[in-house]
């Protein structure tokens, strides 16, 4: 039996050098957006009409939301599974989540040419039940308001404690409510992740034979949900242990190594599904060998052994093993979607794509963002677990 | 390690009955083939007839009302390398092999059941009157999803604002729907000065195409492009090389849409799955909650 998982602020500083450092990456970021609104996209990116999704959609977007699918793969299995032991990551699973998924969405807001149009999504006479991009569109967008609702416990926390004036009262008051919505919240925030995360496989479906047959298989959605879970498993595992590092906190290995070994299970089942439909469909990937057998070779390879270090973690394995196992899974499951939604795509041996400079640099600058709200959060609230043994 | 007890193998029961009820929809679901409206306007070119004079290209430019694409003539002229922005049609050489080549026009080939239609999320790019895929920017947000759908390399989006195009548009063929409402033809068809491209309904077009393919054995390839690739193009294409090097990818006789659709439509039926999962896990959060407040056995 452990004792109630307690949360504190880390405290200190906000504004200090790295902070400083990724508030300056931001603003790159968006001087570059300011001159694409008005020279168009094709001004600061290499995007194309043969390539027209490049590294806005695909990494910001269709990797990185998994990425930030902890909140929801931790919920599922604090709340569904009723697993407490992980109490003690969801707050930290939840603010990566809510932080990851708001960068996404304001990138792709960037990267769509008519983001004015995009109100119309609430007329629902307007909707085409046949586009996967609808249902993934709203569902995104309604996700993310249950999401910040599952974030806001931590700030309605630090808030009732703050000084008396408004926002207190408005925490004191809405701490009830929101508690007693809660399950009906969760719930929400389970079943729309489910939809989109795996919908985001099906999308490209619909690029029929531009998409190699090593990637195009009525599996992706199933490819892409266990794909989310085992990445937002992984994301959690490397934040938690990197704000150890950087704050001093003793790391708490029981719950991170058994989130490992969960991790390691969806690995597991993730590489089953994909060898297994692979054959079933004759693709035997190393007959001929190509640049596409390399790439199904190294995420394969990359979430083998990544399973195979998370399968064996316990109380005693060493953070730094931990967190490169969490690497390995991250890079090998980032890149089968990276492959899956843009490199496998072929419209044409004339036609090329590579990200522009000021295309990394608007990635990196609302990436930057999400990290640097990241430590103001933790600094200011409760988030982070103290040491519970 | 995890220890199952009855409470949880109940509850993953629960979650692979759901998964289950999509599965097995899966396989009992088939999605009705669509089918060309009945009047269906369409084109028919014949690479054979075909000289390369770009009257076609021009005249479409003409009644575009976009700005002309000079290419590298430096202003001088007329010379798009490709369909793009300022090109709704284009006349292309294809690559000579064993001394055969062939012109080929490339425009919108107006798919019976088009992959862009599919994936546009408000209905912008629609099959409207005619069969015709007409575009509507009311409702469209840039995403350019059409772009990766379509198997054909179409739909053309408006990069730059060097014409203050601040409002970026999708440019394809529209069959000059504009022209036909006002009793015309579409004006590539107009100018043919060989008949290489004609224009009608695309039951006449498909019975004069096999026409052609009866009386000339040997001059072409003997099937009719469009009649049956991808379900069914309203443009239809004759050739005396393989399609593939004009630049028409060998589809199946099913539409792009149909994969999407079936999995989609198998996961999704009448929104059943995603209901009954919230109201499930509702349910079993609230449950795990009250025994949680009530001191209940921790699960490790």
């Amino acid at each position: 039996m452990s004792r109630p998982v307690l949360f504190a602020p880390v405290g200190g500083p906000v504004l200090t050098r790295p902070v400083k450092g990724l508030a300056a990456i931001f603003i790159v970021g968006i001087a570059i957006v300011l001159y694409r609104f008005v020279f168009g996209l094709g001004s600061v990116s290499a995007l194309n009409d043969a390539y027209s999704w490049g590294l806005w959609k695909v990494l910001s977007v269709i990797v990185f939301s998994a990425f930030a699918s902890g909140g929801y793969a931790v919920a599922l299995l604090v709340y569904v599974l009723n697993r407490r032991t992980y109490h003690a990551l969801a707050r930290t699973a939840l603010l990566t989540s809510a932080l990851g998924y708001t960068a996404a969405v304001v990138t792709l807001g960037i990267d769509i040419g008519r983001p004015w149009n995009f109100w119309r999504l609430i007329v629902v006479t307007g909707w085409n039940l046949d586009s996967v991009l609808l249902e993934i569109a709203v569902s995104i967008t309604t996700y993310i308001v249950f999401l910040w609702l599952e974030t806001a416990p931590p700030f309605l926390e630090a808030w009732s404690r703050g000084d008396a004036g408004p926002l207190r009262r408005f925490a004191r008051s809405a701490t009830p409510v929101l508690d007693r919505a809660l399950p009906w919240i969760v719930a929400m925030a389970i079943v729309l992740p489910s939809m989109h995360q795996s919908s985001l496989g099906s999308l490209m479906l619909l690029a029929g034979p531009r998409l190699h047959p090593y990637w195009r298989t009525p599996m992706l959605p199933l490819l892409f949900l266990i794909s989310c879970w085992l990445l937002g498993y992984a994301f959690v595992i490397m934040t938690t242990l990197l704000s150890s590092l950087a704050w001093g906190r003793r790391i708490d290995m029981e719950p991170l190594a058994s989130l490992a070994r969960v991790s390691a299970w969806a690995a597991f089942a993730f590489l089953a599904v994909r060898t297994g439909d692979l054959l079933a469909r004759g693709q035997f990937v190393v007959a001929p060998l190509t640049g596409y057998s390399l790439l199904v070779l190294t995420e394969s390879g990359l979430l083998l052994w990544a399973g195979l270090l998370m399968q064996r973690c316990d109380r005693a394995t060493r953070p730094q093993r931990l967190f490169l196992s969490a690497c390995a899974a991250l890079v090998g499951g980032g890149l089968y979607r990276l492959d899956a939604s843009l490199i496998a795509l072929m419209p044409g041996a004339e036609f090329s794509y590579f990200p522009s400079v000021p295309e990394i640099l608007v990635t990196l600058g609302f990436t930057s963002l999400a990290v640097l709200g990241f430590i103001v959060v933790v600094k200011r609230f409760p988030i982070l677990a103290l040491e519970t043994r | 390690m995890v220890r199952i007890t009855r409470r949880t193998a109940i509850k993953s029961a629960f979650l692979a009955g759901a998964a289950a009820v999509g599965a097995t929809s899966a396989a009992a679901s088939s999605t009705a083939r669509h089918e060309a409206p009945k009047d269906a306007l369409g084109l028919l070119y014949d690479a054979t007839l075909c000289i390369g004079c770009k009257a076609c290209v021009v005249a479409c430019q003409d009644v575009s009302h976009l700005k002309p694409d000079t290419g590298a003539s430096h202003g001088r002229y007329l010379a798009p390398d490709d369909l793009n922005a300022r090109t709704r049609n284009i006349l292309k050489l294809s690559p000579v092999i064993n001394g055969e080549s062939s012109y080929v026009k490339r425009q919108c080939m107006h798919c019976i059941d088009p992959a862009c239609v599919a994936a546009c999320m408000m209905g912008a790019l629609k099959k409207r009157e005619h069969g015709i895929v007409s575009w509507n920017g009311a409702t469209c947000v840039g995403c350019r999803y059409c772009q990766v759908a379509c198997p054909f390399n179409i739909p053309k989006f408006e990069w730059t604002t060097d014409d203050g195009v601040y409002n970026p548009r999708i440019v394809k063929c529209e069959l000059c729907r504009e022209r036909l409402a006002d009793g015309l033809e579409p004006a590539c068809t107009t100018v043919c000065p060989r008949k290489a491209v004609i224009f009608g309904t695309r039951e006449a077009l498909l019975e004069d195409a096999k026409q052609r393919l009866a009386e000339h054995p040997g001059r072409y390839i003997p099937t009719v492009y469009g009649e049956h690739e991808g379900g069914g193009t309203q443009v239809l294409y004759l050739s005396h090389v393989p399609f593939d090097r004009i630049g028409l990818p060998a589809l199946g006789d099913a539409p792009i849409p149909e994969m999407v659709r079936s999995v989609q439509g198998a996961i999704y039926k009448g929104f059943i799955a995603p209901v009954a999962l919230y109201g499930v896990l509702a349910a079993v959060i609230t449950r795990n909650r009250a025994h949680e407040r009530a001191g209940g056995e921790e699960k490790r």
